[in-house]
């Protein structure tokens, strides 16, 4: 059963996964690397990298926050 | 590419629509298929007796998010505005979405599980011990259910029109699409939806970067593709609205409070959709949801990417958008052989319809679950409440298509406004699933009153504005909040309300909270 710990490194991943999903930081900026705006490769390799947090996750992670359904 | 004779002209018609009647006739096939496995009971009906393996439940529920919306809207939403929608679809289905498919997915597939539950409704009214508050959340759920079926039938009778350039009408190729849609879900019911849709994921998935690779192979490369739209709208290739740095409030498409409007608004509707929401209930085991959550990021990227590109690099090509209001078919027939369009305009005939023929079996099992058995006949049998299903099935298509006779409004208002509608769920549904202190009063309070918010500021006319309905002057009110959509707005308001109310307020005698809290809570 997960902890109180891994309760909030939980929060704390997935909030920061959510809040860089747009890179906010390239705003406005329009630099093609390879034929694709630079934005579109940050958001190719955020979503490879989302798949591989969500796939620690469920082997780490899974049943956090369920309360008395984890056992 | 302009067809030059008549005879070619009939000879291509003749091609797509052998293409789309095969592929019906195949999605038929496999629903038959699924028929002669099925139970005669409603929950086999309704959820493949909770026994979907990883594959399905990804290809379902993806296949079921995919409509007409997503696979026309978002290429003409690039090819308008620029590819950045690429960017609140990543984060609305592969992360958003993702979340909730653990936050609201797992517990109540962990809660599903334990007490048999089928519907959303069924499991919040036993919650709360309230039968109204069951038939609420269905009847709620069916009002922005139904324009969103018949959205689907617009797309895909226009979608026939356009391939075979009017011989089949619009009526006609809408009403095609109905009868096959009626023949395999009255039929087959979960496993034979869940299948179907999985063909029409792959074969979507395939299209898509068949498509993209023959496009670009045709005008030189990614590298020119991207070229010719640098220079002829050299904003797209910028992120956002063209302001120097992004503003938490105001501005137009594109900028902060209208992505993540967009995006938040959207992945929670989705999540609350009843076709989506049902799905959560129908999963294996866990690995099956540990496995769907892990691949879910990469399903998103692999398909909008290529399809939304597409969409952007037409602007910069030059390609007009054609008579049909779509740009994917545009540049197809520009780029592609006849034969392929009509493949992939299949494809997208598909979307509409693994997203149609999930949202009937929803509608009608809302219907019979919810407002059937509890209110018009509680002894029904199992075999009965099947059967009633299956009729409801077709009367709920049947009724869509009437409607989609009408000349409706364009696609992207109705969607967006149905995800807002189902959006506004989300708040009272994600705190009774984990506060255990939530009350009767706090839910009702909370549905209708972000229902009421979320109808007022989108169906009245903008500020400013004026409408007069049966003779009475409605003013109007204001849509969006600094840049912010209702949708996100109500939300918050539905979230105050839920947790408000639920404070000031005791339990009702018949609440349960024991429901969601699980076997070991102390």
């Amino acid at each position: 059963m997960p902890g109180r710990t891994d309760s909030f490194v939980w929060v704390a991943v997935f909030a920061l996964l959510l809040a860089l999903a747009i890179p906010w930081f390239l705003w406005d900026v329009s630099t093609v690397v390879v034929g694709l705006p630079v934005w579109l490769w940050w958001h190719i390799g955020w979503m490879v990298l989302a798949a591989a947090v969500f796939a620690v996750f469920t082997q780490r992670g899974w049943g956090v926050w369920m309360g008395g359904w984890s056992a | 590419m302009i067809q030059s004779s008549t005879t070619t002209l009939q000879s291509a018609v003749t091609i797509q629509i052998g293409i789309v009647v095969a592929y019906l006739l195949l999605a038929l096939g496999v629903g038959l298929v699924a028929y002669r496995l099925t139970d005669r009971t409603a929950e086999d009906y309704y959820l493949a007796s909770r026994t979907l393996g990883t594959v399905v439940l990804l290809f379902t529920t993806f296949a079921t998010l995919l409509s007409a919306f997503t696979f026309f809207a978002g290429p003409n939403i690039a090819y308008g505005l620029g590819p950045e929608w690429i960017l609140v679809m990543g984060l609305m289905d592969g992360l958003i979405f993702g979340v909730l498919w653990y936050v609201v997915g797992y517990k109540q597939w962990l809660v599903g599980q334990a007490y048999g539950y089928v519907t959303l409704g069924e499991m919040l009214g036993d919650r709360f011990g309230s039968p109204a508050l069951r038939a609420l959340v269905a009847g709620v759920s069916l009002f922005w259910l139904f324009p969103y079926v018949m959205l689907q039938q617009v797309g895909a009778g226009g979608a026939l029109s356009a391939l075979t350039d009017g011989v089949v009408p619009y009526w006609a190729g809408a009403g095609l699409i109905t009868v096959f849609m009626i023949g395999y879900v009255a039929l087959s019911g979960m496993r034979g939806v869940a299948w179907t849709d999985t063909l029409q994921g792959l074969f979507m998935l395939t299209m898509v970067w068949a498509a993209f690779v023959w496009v670009l192979s045709a005008v030189g490369g990614i590298g020119a593709a991207t070229d010719a739209l640098a220079s002829t709208n050299p904003e797209f290739l910028a992120l956002g609205d063209g302001t120097a740095s992004p503003s938490l409030f105001g501005g137009g498409a594109y900028s902060l409070p209208w992505m993540l409007s967009q995006a938040i608004g959207i992945a929670f509707g989705v999540a609350m959709f009843p076709q989506v929401n049902q799905r959560f209930f129908v999963a294996k085991s866990e690995t099956v949801l540990k496995r769907t959550m892990a691949l879910w990021p990469v399903v998103v990227l692999l398909l909008f990417v290529p399809a939304f590109m597409l969409g952007a690099w037409a602007a910069g090509l030059g390609v007009p958008m054609p008579e049909s209001g779509n740009i994917l078919p545009g540049v197809l027939a520009e780029y592609t052989p006849t034969w392929f369009a009509a493949l992939v305009v299949a494809g997208a005939m598909a979307a509409m319809m693994s997203s149609s023929d999930s949202m009937l079996l929803s509608g009608s099992s809302y219907f019979t679950r919810d407002l059937y058995r509890p209110f018009v006949n509680a002894d029904a049998s199992e075999r009965r409440e099947d059967l009633i299903a299956r009729i409801g099935v077709a009367v709920f298509a049947t009724l869509a298509f009437l409607a989609s006779l009408y000349n409706p409004p364009s696609l992207f208002v109705i969607g967006d406004t149905a995800f807002g509608g189902f959006a506004q769920l989300a708040p009272p549904v994600i705190v009774a699933l984990y506060w255990s202190r939530t009350t009767l009063s706090g839910m009702l309070a909370a549905i209708l009153g972000s229902q009421l918010f979320y109808m007022v500021t989108t169906f009245t006319p903008p500020a400013g504005e004026t409408a007069t309905v049966w003779g009475v002057v409605v003013p109007g009110v204001m849509e969006t909040f600094a840049g912010w959509s209702s949708s996100v707005v109500g939300m918050l308001v539905g979230l105050v309300l839920v947790v408000g109310v639920s404070a000031l307020t005791d339990p009702a005698v018949a609440e349960q909270p024991s429901v969601m809290q699980g076997p070991t809570d102390d």
